[in-house]
């Protein structure tokens, strides 16, 4: 399949696939925030991601073609990349890549039947504008090799986001200081992430990460290496919601439109992980003897704290879209939890769990959407009896849901399964006990959803509700049906995370 | 002769055709489909070669073996396809498409589980048993089928996750997923997977599932239920831990208490509920024995009791149908208007009760012969002691008060003739595998079923080293000790009821054999019935209010609310990133 596509790509555009990935969707965003109808806005945002997700084939397929995963460099404008700006693909990036634009494509074509009901008809085009932009700058940072290239992505990405996320205001008021503490918050996040690469440029120079690699081990113990470093991985914590600096996430999830929640939950977590990882192993390392300690006492309890804390809370909340956030925040805790036990074994199974769970909760917030549509209402009360007048809608997100939960045949029991064994495997047997504790919790918050749309009778049976459109159900299958893939033949992403896994041990972009 | 079809696990066909089976509105369609599955699934097993690896699959590294027969995995495997083959046709005058279906994948999955080759498959499969299943339940639609259902499911998934640890457990100190029987509780794992296997068997304690859930399901739903779940696990222990002295004794225990219950209970599905239970524990008890002679008696009266517990929870559902209601004290004299119903439940209950030429005789003998060999005298009085209580409560009990007795006045119609046509093919296989073997009939067929046979013992069957003899139960003295001890009971019945000591509205009686243990016996469940009714509510309400409190106190920190999501947001996430970076330079100075 995927070598079947890569090889149609004519090679003049496969030769420049890095750059072309990002700079089509980023020029199209311009020319659909002035297009006059919203309509045509979204058929080129959706050709746009499409191209993107093309481009994202061929560059799996590239770095696949090397046993052990190849390297692909891109300079910028033919500029060296220690002077100008390098994008560089691994089997990381490749597979973010590819995460990032199958999403960013489904959740395009699935989009405009609730953006139509959700914003206001003017706005549109603006929207798919912004939306364009987002999805570029998420594209960007999963793809540049230049730590201040990378910030200019994040902030790309998060600008956009602030605007997507208040746009949600016609539907419910809310999404304003939803979207205005995100964005003091992201903020914060941005700020303190530039100001780490700018102690570690001020201490070795360079901005290029490879190029930072080489030369942070000769000064690992400047004080200002060690204050970069903490200012990273807590700004890019913020961003991938770590806990406890996740609290902008439920509100900036439940209040924002329909669309932009589902490709946000599927995506820009996943992307701000992904930058994080990126950091821990690739620019500093397991040789940096304060990083194992940071991954101990750090990232370990804070993605435990996140599957405990953040199960409970989801398990209280009487509104489903707060219900999912929540459950979100606790799924960074799990791959955390994985990236935290620093073996490859470890890494692969958080970086398979952030594949998966991108495609639960695509599925999930996809399905809501549906619902908002069509019923106007995500509260606990509102699901009540909704398997019954939307069967389809429902049943995929009831996989979902079991897939959220981790029942064996479902994506989401692959990629527990592999953290278990990676927990096993390293000698943490209580984690493995927190684990199974917080899929229980899940249990209950996802089957208190299941009970009422599936076992309770519609509370307002006079509220007439209707399947979801063909628009949103055929994306909305495409993820669930995914979920079921991976979980009985899981091969494909799970090699796609142990090759990335691998690529950051052996010395893969270094 | 194995072909493609050969290498199919029959139990995913019918797993595939029941939920699809689900989706198929037209009624007749779809249970044409319902039963003729099963046949050809009969016809899939037969055309399987024995002892190898049918199907294998690889996932994510571990290599499962999906479909795999031997001489014990098929007699199961034959009596839940025989049996699904018959509750398809006692449900044919419903039109439900969810019980239809959930019935059918039900039965499939257990069909799987059996035949899986290894752990993991057989925990995907015994996952699917447990939610297909509680469809049957929630079917009948009550609130109290509801809440039953719940429970039901939540103890069943957690059977599942103590199965799902215990494999884990086994596969990371062994590296391997094998179905090979433990040889004691110190191997990996060994705990946890009996544990599981114990819930699903319904171990006293452990029990209160199945009296709770089945007579609250549908009609056909009971009848359903009664066949599988415990005799899945009933199989996998006799795969994994044959020979365990422990379940000679939980297993004694087993046949014994539940006589109390069933002796005193009202509600006749909840009667046949605990003589459910009192037959798995002659099963766990042979299982525990673990002589290829007491192997080959669990396998037995495993493929004798699907076939004749169905047949009574059929005969109960066709009056519960007809008449709406399975209480002892509201029936009776039903024979005048269900003569034929009469008929099948009367040989239900004399094969569960093991008079000789029915089903049970003929593998309750083996269970017997084999404790007596191995010199467990007291095991074999109390197992002596619950058979005589099985002729009591469902030999008796059921069909007298149901069908004879006083009469309730009560006239309805015969049962729909497709129950007929299911009750009687189960009585004629009670029949047909209890006679001495005549021709091509009697027990000879079942026996040459049994896993432990002379021309190909099976692996489970070397376990002791014992050699096979073949098990000839028509035998003068077996013959001879059996209808004593059923005369005896049936005598001491005839006697208490002509000089009415056996009233019909507090049907508690217990047999003559142990004429010295029932007062004592009786009054201690007496007595402990009013302890509990004394000391419950006090405990409930102890541990209500201890768990209410430690709820108040999650919702009070966790909930929308609560203490996490108090104060300005901003302020609170800007003070927790300042408070996180310190912390971090202060790990990061520590350590460099």
């Amino acid at each position: 399949m995927i070598e079947l596509i890569s090889s149609m790509v004519p090679d003049a555009l496969a030769a420049h696939a890095p750059a072309l990935l990002i700079a089509i969707p980023m020029l199209m965003a311009p020319i659909a925030a002035f297009m006059p109808s919203g309509r045509i806005a979204w058929i080129l945002s959706i050709l746009a991601t499409g191209f993107s997700l093309v481009m994202a084939i061929v560059l799996v397929s590239q770095v696949q073609s090397i046993e052990g995963g190849a390297v692909i460099s891109y300079a910028m404008g033919g500029w060296r990349p220690d002077a100008g700006i390098e994008f560089r693909i691994d089997a990381l990036n490749s597979m973010i890549l590819l995460l990032v634009s199958t999403i960013g494509f489904l959740a395009a074509i699935f989009s405009w039947p609730t953006v139509l009901a959700e914003i206001r008809e003017a706005k549109t085009a603006m929207f798919y504008s912004a939306y364009l932009v987002c999805f570029t700058g998420l594209a960007g940072v999963a793809s540049t090799g230049d730590a201040f290239n990378l910030f200019v992505f994040l902030e790309i990405s998060s600008i956009a986001t602030y605007v997507l996320v208040a746009l949600g205001a016609s539907r419910d008021r809310r999404a304003l200081p939803a979207a205005g503490n995100y964005l003091l918050l992201g903020t914060i996040g941005a700020s303190f992430f530039v100001v780490g690469v700018g102690f570690l440029y001020a201490a070795t120079g360079t901005l290029n990460m490879a190029e930072l690699a080489i030369r942070l081990e000769a000064v690992q113990d400047n004080k200002a290496v060690l204050a970069g470093y903490a200012f990273i991985v807590v700004g890019l914590g913020i961003k991938a919601a770590m806990f406890p600096l996740h609290q902008w996430l439920p509100n900036a999830y439940a209040y924002s439109p329909s669309f932009v929640t589902m490709f946000l939950a599927a995506t820009a977590t996943k992307v701000a992980l992904y930058a994080l990882v990126r950091f821990l192993f690739t620019v500093f390392g397991l040789e940096f003897a304060f990083e194992g300690s940071t991954l101990i006492w750090i990232l370990m309890p804070m993605g435990i704290a996140a599957m405990i804390a953040c199960s409970f809370q989801a398990v209280f909340q009487t509104d489903v879209r707060r219900t999912l956030a929540y459950s979100s925040v606790a799924q960074v805790g799990y791959m955390l939890l994985g990236i935290s036990i620093g073996t490859a074994a470890g890494v692969s199974a958080g970086l398979f769990h952030l594949v998966n769970h991108a495609l639960i909760k695509g599925a999930l917030f996809m399905a809501l959407a549906g619902v908002v549509l069509t019923y106007q209402g995500t509260s606990l009360q509102d699901m009540r009896g909704l398997g019954r007048s939307s069967p389809w809608t429902m049943t995929a997100f009831a996989i979902g849901a079991v897939s959220l939960i981790g029942v064996p045949l479902t994506a989401g029991f692959q990629s527990k399964y592999v953290l278990v064994t990676a927990l096993f495997e390293h000698g943490w047997w209580w984690a493995v006990a927190v684990v199974m504790f917080s899929s229980l919790l899940a249990v209950v918050y996802m089957g208190r959803i299941l009970e009422a749309v599936f076992f309770r009778a519609p509370t307002n049976p006079n509220k007439r509700h209707k399947e979801a459109p063909l628009l949103i159900l055929i994306p909305l299958w495409i993820l669930a049906l995914a979920n079921i893939w991976v979980g009985v033949q899981g091969g494909f992403v799970a090699g796609l995370a142990d090759g990335a896994a691998a690529s950051l041990f052996i010395g893969g972009a270094s | 002769m194995s072909g493609l079809i050969g290498q199919i696990n029959p139990g995913l066909l019918l797993i595939l055709v029941g939920f699809a089976g689900c989706l198929i509105p037209v009624q007749r369609v779809r249970q044409a489909l319902m039963v003729a599955t099963p046949v050809v699934a009969i016809l899939m097993l037969a055309m399987a070669d024995r002892g190898t690896d049918l199907a294998t699959a690889s996932v994510i590294g571990l290599d499962l073996v999906l479909y795999k027969v031997d001489s014990l995995s098929f007699i199961f495997g034959l009596a839940f396809l025989i049996a699904s083959l018959l509750n398809a046709i006692y449900a044919l005058h419903t039109d439900d498409r969810l019980q239809d279906g959930m019935a059918l994948a039900y039965a499939g999955a257990a069909v799987a589980a059996t035949f899986a080759g290894d752990l993991m498959t057989l925990f995907i499969f015994w996952e699917i048993t447990a939610v297909s299943s509680v469809f049957l339940i929630l079917r009948a639609g009550t609130k109290a089928a509801y809440q039953a259902a719940m429970r039901y499911l939540g103890v069943q998934i957690f059977s599942g996750v103590l199965l799902l640890d215990g494999l884990a457990y086994v596969y990371k100190s062994t590296g391997s997923l094998s179905l090979e029987a433990f040889t004691s509780f110190d191997q990996p794992g060994a705990k946890l997977i009996f544990a599981a296997f114990a819930i699903k068997a319904a171990f006293p304690f452990l029990h209160n599932w199945l009296q709770d859930a089945y007579p609250k399901a549908t009609v056909v739903g009971a009848v359903v239920l009664s066949a599988f779940t415990t005799k899945l696990a009933v199989y996998a222990f006799a795969r994994m831990f044959p020979g365990f002295e422990m379940l000679i004794w939980i297993g004694a225990v087993m046949t014994v208490f539940p006589v109390f219950f069933a002796v005193i209970e009202n509600d006749l599905r909840k009667v046949l509920s605990y003589s459910l239970n009192n037959q798995l524990g002659f099963m766990i008890c042979a299982i525990g024995i673990g002589t290829p002679l007491a192997i080959n008696g669990a396998a037995a009266h495993a493929f004798a009791h699907i076939i004749y517990k169905g047949l009574l929870f059929m005969s109960m559902g066709a009056v519960l149908y007809r008449v709406g209601t399975a209480k002892a004290s509201e029936l009776g004299g039903l024979y005048k208007s269900m003569p034929w119903t009469t008929i099948f439940c009367i040989i239900g209950a004399v094969s569960i009760s093991a008079f000789p030429l029915f089903s049970g005789f003929v593998a309750k003998a083996m269970t017997m012969s084999a404790v007596a060999t191995e010199g467990y005298v007291i095991v074999w009085l109390m197992l002596l002691f619950a058979s005589a209580g099985v002729l009591e409560h469902s030999g008796i009990k059921i069909p007298y008060f149901t069908f004879f007795g006083h009469d309730s006045g009560i006239r309805v119609k015969e049962a729909p003739f497709n129950m007929l046509l299911a009750m009687g093919m189960a009585a004629f296989i009670c029949i047909a595998i209890g006679l001495p073997t005549i021709g091509g009939f009697g027990y000879g067929w079942l026996y040459n079923m049994l896993p432990c046979t002379v021309t190909a013992p099976a692996d489970v069957c070397m376990i002791s080293g014992k050699e096979i003899k073949p098990y000839a139960p028509y035998t003068v003295d077996h013959v001879l000790t059996q209808l004593q001890l059923l005369m005896f009971a049936v005598l001491a019945f005839i006697l208490l009821k002509r000089f009415g000591l056996y009233p019909p509205e507090k049907p508690g009686t217990i047999l003559d054999t142990d004429w010295v243990l029932r007062k004592p016996g009786y009054s201690m469940v007496k007595w402990a019935g009013t302890v509990w009714g004394k000391a419950g509510p006090a405990l409930t309400a102890f541990f209500g209010r201890m768990g209410a409190r430690t709820f108040e106190k999650i919702e009070t920190t966790f909930s929308p609310r609560g203490a996490l999501a108090r104060g300005p947001l901003t302020l609170s996430m800007a003070m927790w990133s300042a408070v996180l970076l310190g912390v971090v330079m202060l790990v990061v100075l520590l350590a460099s």
